[in-house]
Order: C-alpha cells, then structure tokens, then sequence
C-alpha cells in the first residue's frame, strides 16, 4: 500500500468546498420553491413540482448530460455567461451547480413538509395584529420552518458530499479542480495499489456524514424545544 | 355609531344577508352554529371578503365593495381574540403581548401594565404558550389583542375551547373589558349564559340574517328570538341585592319582584343580571300552596309562541321583569293560557346558575 498523497486531501477540501457553496446557494431558492409548492395555487404548480423532483428521478449521468449541454461552452447559453467571465464546465464552479441541482429536490422536500406542518391561523393572526406579509413570514413562519430549513440543509449537503453521477458527466474528474471525495474513490479505484487512499477517503467520507446528521438532530432539537415551549 | 356593519355573502347553498351596528361596549353576536356568525367577524376582520357589504368603523371605511375598498387585515387595527387563542408558540408571552403593539409603531406605557395587571399576566411573562394552562393562553390572547392599540375588538367564541372552571375565570376580564375599555367589543357566542352576562346589545342571527338587535333584556326576552332553540332560551333580569340571609340565600329585586337566590357575590345594593332559563319556569293560574319553590311571581302572559315540537315559548310581564317559560301545549290548553291571562310563575330558587348571575354592563344597567 502506498501511503496517502496529497491529491487525498485536495479531494476533501474540494468537496467540503463544492457541498457547501452548493447548499448556501440553493437555500434561498429553495425556500422559494417549497414556499410556493406549499402556499399559493398557481397554473403550473404540477409542472413546477414535476420539474423540481427530476434530478430524483431521472439517472444522474442524464442531468449531468443536460447541464453540459446549457453549460457547456459550446451551448448559447454557456458561451454567453462565459462572455462575462462565468464559467461552469470542468470548473469546481461546475461540480457546485451539479451537486445543488441533484441536492435541490431533498431540501425542497424538506422544507416543504415543514411549511405544510406551520398552521396558517397563525399567521392570519398576525396579519390582525398588523404584520405585512414579509413580517409575518419573518416573525412567525420561518422560525417555525427553521427544523425543517436545517433539516433540508443538512440532507442537502450530505447529497452534495456524495453525489457522483452528474458531476463527472458536466466537469469530469479533473484532480485539484473538479475532483470531488466520490470521483476521487472512484479515481483511485482504477489505479493499482490505490486501496489505501480508497480507504482513507470512504472513512472521511462516513465521518462527514454521520457528523453532520449528528449535528443537524441537535440543532433541530433545540429549535423544535423552543418552538414547544417549556 | 362605532360599528357599522352590512355583508352580504353566499355559499355552498347558505346565504347571509346581515346588517347591524355595535354601539360601544359588547355586541353579542348571538346565534346557534352555522348561523354566519364567524363568516360575519371574518368579514369585519377582512380574513373573508364578502360578495357585497359595507363595515365602517368611527366613520373610517373598512370594507366596501360597492367602491372597490376592501383594506386587509392589518391596516383595520384590529384586536382579533380567537376561539383557540392563536398564540405565537415560538415567542414568550412577553413578545407575544408586544407583536401588536410593534406593528402599531407604540412604545409600552402605563395602558400596557394596566392590561398586563388586569388580566393578571405578571408571572407568566417569561414563558412559552406551550407552557401555559387553556384559561392562561385566552388571558394572553386578550392582553396580545388589548395591546395592539385597536380601535374594534372581535372575539370569536372566546371561551368555547375551555371548560367550565376556565369559563368561570375569564368571564370576569370581558366583564372589566366591557366597562373600562372605550373600545368597542364584537363578540360571538352560542350561550345564553355568556350573552346574557356580557352583552350590552344583543345581535340574534337566525339562518344567516338578523333575528333582531338591541338592548341584552329586550332582546333575551322576546319568544320570537331563539336563535339556539327553546331548550336555551332564557330571559335576563336586572336585579338589585336586597340583603344576604345566614341560610345561604340572597334576597333580590327584581324589577319589582322579590327573588330568593343561592348567595350572590355583590353586596347589598349591587346592581347585577340574573339569566332566567325558561326551562326552569313553572306556570300556575292560582296561587300555588305547599310548595317547595321560594320564588312565586304574579305574572300576565303578553306573548305565545308555538314551534313545531310539543312546546310553547310563553313571555310573561312581572311587575317590571320580562320572563320567559317554556311549557308544552297540552298544559297551556288545559290551563287555557292565552295572551292577556293572569298566572303565578314558579320558579326554584336554587335552578339558577351561578354562572348566570354576573355584573350589568354600564350601558345594559337601568
């Protein structure tokens, strides 16, 4: 066995990196979407709904697929962000995108189910008592959805951690660039003698894990005691 | 007029078509469920809006479809105490109390200890509505509603959620509501005991329309009104504490009448109302001789009124007490009660409710 090389810990750190960012830019989006899924009846609400459960559904190297082909800099759409300097294919930028959209149906689920469980009564009386919309969404739903926004978060960033499928299809497996803890296994599966690294990198990978779903129940706890009283 | 109400709504085969003013104090919006009571506040609160209507309030225009006016829930400066209190449960009583008051753009003031002393919030302001008993949370929902600065007060069934020892402690804090807030106060009920102790006017609904209004006495006292059916029927009589006998009884007037009741509260000299059921009314042509019954009043029948059941609803005239009995139409054929007729009404002293005993309102007490 050959001892862990540096490209081990590149791989961590990016997909620390990559999980992050994805999940701290899917969570205003995705408040949005499950606000509305859960609140307004609107034409389309099945189409918007449908929409944001494909990734679920659909085999992740056929939404990797459709990323490069928006994406990709030989896609209009791609060739124009690349005009003004944003760039998402084969960039860690890309992995980010591929890892939020594959993340984004869990969160909204989530947070969904947590909106759903919010009594609107409550909010109608504080709409008697003078809130506007945005207060009332800002004072009363959304500490009562917080649980469920950390539940989502969580899932969301544990998704991203792992996800494989559509990132190595939109930006490859790129080492220091788009090189992720599941592409990096996968990597080094292929190479003789790469087991220790393989090794290394699953047990990170579970301790990632099972570290953020211990975290994620203690925050939901204490927000969930607060929100019951005693 | 304060209050000013005209809604007109229709749905699922159920029409309302109601119109009515709240003077102050408290308007009781009396009436059996599905009579439009709720869809009425709602309509008031601007939680509904309804096909056509009109609701001013002290001359500023809430609602009106006719003009295209239908302000929301939040700019009518509302204090809305609903059926299951709708506190906050992720905000302490301190901040729940404060949430109007915020939005009204106040600062605290004395008017806010007052409410907070009144309602004897001081040692929960720490805690979480999860925490609180049922009667505690209604307590904190008047306070949150007292504070927002309202300018109309609705209560929703306020005290259907609790039971009976919990009906019994809040019922005083609408009675102090009701004479020491200038605000005036819309106030659905389905029981005859609340209305009868709160109300300064009486608003009966029947199937979505008004039955009738006014003063609490006249309206309780009419055959023609009984929104809730016979068996719930009573009349309301205000009375003045004569003296308290040692054997457990207080003597009253009664609008000329002498009642014996099972010890009041009020001092001699009190002014207060006594609720009547008419169920608990016996009617008599002589003078009856070896009864157990304390309260034996001279009456003359001023109104009938037969409903499809084996009852008739009789008003009686005493001295100056309206009554109400209900008997069946076998009796009143066989003791040839007709309107005019001269009887003795019956009445056990100890059949009146202690909760049907309360303080007259400043405006309801003559």
């Amino acid at each position: 066995m050959q001892p862990v090389g540096p490209e081990v810990w590149e791989a961590v750190r990016l997909s620390l990196r990559v999980a992050f960012w994805a999940t701290l830019c899917s969570l205003p989006p995705g408040l949005f979407v499950a606000y509305a899924l859960s609140r307004w009846r609107f034409p389309g609400r099945q189409v918007l709904n449908a929409a944001v459960h494909l990734p679920l559904i659909l085999p992740p190297v056929v939404t990797g697929y459709a990323l490069l082909m928006t994406f990709g800099p030989n896609a209009p759409l791609g060739a124009a962000l690349g005009e003004i300097g944003i760039v998402f294919a084969f960039r860690w930028t890309g992995a980010a995108l591929a890892a939020a959209i594959m993340a984004f149906p869990l969160m909204v689920r989530a947070m969904r189910l947590s909106l759903d469980a919010v009594d609107p009564r409550l909010e109608q009386a504080a709409g008697t008592l003078g809130a506007s919309r945005f207060w009332v969404f800002a004072t009363v739903t959304l500490p009562l959805v917080a649980p469920g926004i950390v539940a989502g978060a969580v899932l969301a960033f544990a998704k991203a951690m792992g996800e494989f499928g559509a990132t190595i299809t939109f930006v490859s497996n790129i080492p220091g660039e788009t090189q992720t803890l599941p592409t990096a296994i996968y990597a080094f599966l292929q190479v003789p003698g790469g087991e220790g690294a393989v090794l290394m990198l699953v047990a990170i990978s579970v301790a990632v894990s099972v570290g953020a779903l211990l975290v994620a129940e203690g925050v939901s706890r204490r927000l969930a005691q607060r929100v019951g009283g005693a | 007029m304060s209050l000013s109400v005209d809604v007109t709504h229709a749905f699922d085969g159920f029409a309302i078509a109601a119109r009515f003013d709240a003077p102050p104090g408290i308007t009781v919006l009396f009436g059996r469920s599905g009579s439009g009571k709720t869809t009425i506040v709602d309509a008031v609160a601007g939680l509904l809006r309804p096909q056509a209507g009109r609701v001013t309030l002290e001359g500023r225009v809430l609602l009106d479809t006719a003009a295209g006016v239908c302000l929301p829930p939040r700019k009518r400066r509302l204090g809305y105490i609903f059926q299951e209190g709708r506190l906050f449960p992720h905000l302490s009583v301190a901040q729940n109390l404060a949430y109007g008051r915020w939005f009204a753009g106040a600062r605290a003031d004395a008017g806010d200890a007052r409410v907070i002393e009144m309602l004897g919030l001081g040692p929960l302001l720490a805690r979480r509505p999860g925490a609180l008993s049922g009667g505690e949370k209604q307590r904190v929902a008047i306070g949150r509603a007292l504070m927002a600065r309202p300018r109309l007060i609705l209560a929703d069934e306020p005290l259907a959620a609790l039971d009976e020892p919990r009906k019994a402690e809040i019922m005083p804090y609408f009675e102090r509501l009701r004479d020491e807030v200038a605000v005036p106060i819309l106030y659905v009920s389905h029981s005859g005991a609340e209305v009868a102790r709160l109300a300064t006017t009486v608003v009966a609904l029947g199937e979505g329309r008004v039955l009738r209004q006014g003063d609490a006495a006249e309206v309780l006292g009419d055959p023609r009104v009984t929104p809730l059916g016979a068996m719930a029927a009573g009349a309301v009589i205000e009375a003045r504490v004569i003296a308290h006998h040692p054997d457990g009884l207080s003597e009253l007037d009664a609008g000329g009448n002498r009642l014996l009741l099972p010890a009041v509260a009020q001092p001699p000299g009190a002014r207060l109302r006594v609720r009547i059921a008419a169920t608990d009314v016996i009617l008599a042509t002589g003078r009856p001789e070896g009864l157990s019954a304390l309260n034996i009043l001279p009456a003359v029948v001023t109104g009938l009124r037969r409903g499809t059941g084996p009852g008739v609803m009789v008003q009686l005239q005493a001295c100056e007490a309206v009554l109400l009995a209900r008997i069946t139409r076998r009796s009143a054929e066989a003791l040839g009660i007709a309107e005019g007729a001269a009887v003795h009404a019956v009445l056990k002293a100890i059949a009146v409710a202690k909760d049907a005993v309360g303080e007259p309102g400043p405006a309801g007490g003559r």
